[in-house]
């Protein structure tokens, strides 16, 4: 995969066909914008299937974070891919809740779990999720 | 308070982090202050995609504290509202295409204690927020 230049607010790893973004600031409209190309050359580059956010250093979000983590549902739900959020604070917990996200994307206590998700159907991650939370 | 910004993105973590800690004296639990950050960081955000539409332009910040009420307004010269009732609806969006998720004012209307929305077309838009702090606290 070619070498993407440093984007200051993530760092991402690839493990075969996911792409985990971990995202280290604030999502707003502004840092926001500067993810959206990013993120989508990642997942372009490297022929990702699923992506997964990291919320892990994410102490704020308003309502441009969902539409970032919507786009890239869209970008890979074409090929069946799927997206997930892990490590998820209260705050942006409470985003995620009242947009109805948690619908379309997974979340997971760890990007481990969510790995390990990924792989698995959705009925099979849906069943896990509602017995052990 | 009063807080006078430029109309660009980078200004609106300042926007938020300044209510914030304007309203620190109110001793808000980390929940509430949240909620003030998220609802002015959608507002200053609408001001800035939708009023000024990405050109340059001023947005009004004021802030008031009255007994445990906080009291925000934030203002643009932009090209207002022409469907208020419209444009507060949830999921609806004029800016799709830039991956608006239509639910700004519906943030602003669940974090906060009461929204209202003043527009006129080709001349600006006012948003007044209120939200009582302390309310769920025992001390």
């Amino acid at each position: 995969m070619e070498a993407l230049a440093e984007n200051r607010l993530v760092h991402y790893e690839l493990h075969q066909n996911c792409l985990v973004i971990y995202v280290t600031d604030d999502l707003d409209h502004h840092t926001v914008l500067k993810l959206r190309e990013y993120s989508d050359r990642l997942i372009e580059a490297g022929n990702m299937k699923h992506v997964i956010f990291d919320f892990t250093d994410v102490g704020f979000m308003d309502s441009s974070g969902i539409g970032l983590i919507m786009g890239r549902y869209k970008k890979v739900m074409f090929l069946g891919g799927r997206a997930a959020v892990t490590n998820v604070g209260e705050v942006v917990n409470r985003i995620f809740t009242l947009s109805g996200l948690y619908k379309i994307i997974e979340r997971y206590d760890t990007v481990e779990e969510a790995l390990e998700g990924m792989q698995k159907s959705r009925k099979e991650k849906d069943s896990y999720y509602e017995i052990n939370h | 308070m009063k807080l006078i910004i430029e109309s660009v993105s980078e200004n609106e973590a300042f926007a938020r982090t300044v209510v914030a800690a304007y309203i620190t004296r109110l001793d808000p639990t980390l929940e509430e202050l949240a909620d003030v950050k998220t609802a002015v960081s959608e507002a200053v955000t609408n001001s800035i995609i939708h009023g000024y539409c990405g050109k340059s332009g001023e947005i009004e910040i004021t802030c008031e504290i009255q007994e445990q009420e906080v009291i925000v307004r934030i203002t643009d010269t932009g090209i207002g509202i022409a469907d208020i009732a419209k444009a507060m609806e949830p999921l609806y969006t004029t800016k799709p295409e830039w991956e608006r998720s239509g639910m700004g004012f519906a943030f602003m209307e669940a974090f906060m204690d009461s929204l209202e929305v003043t527009s006129e077309p080709g001349k600006g838009t006012s948003v007044l927020m209120r939200k009582q702090i302390g309310k769920g606290q025992d001390s």
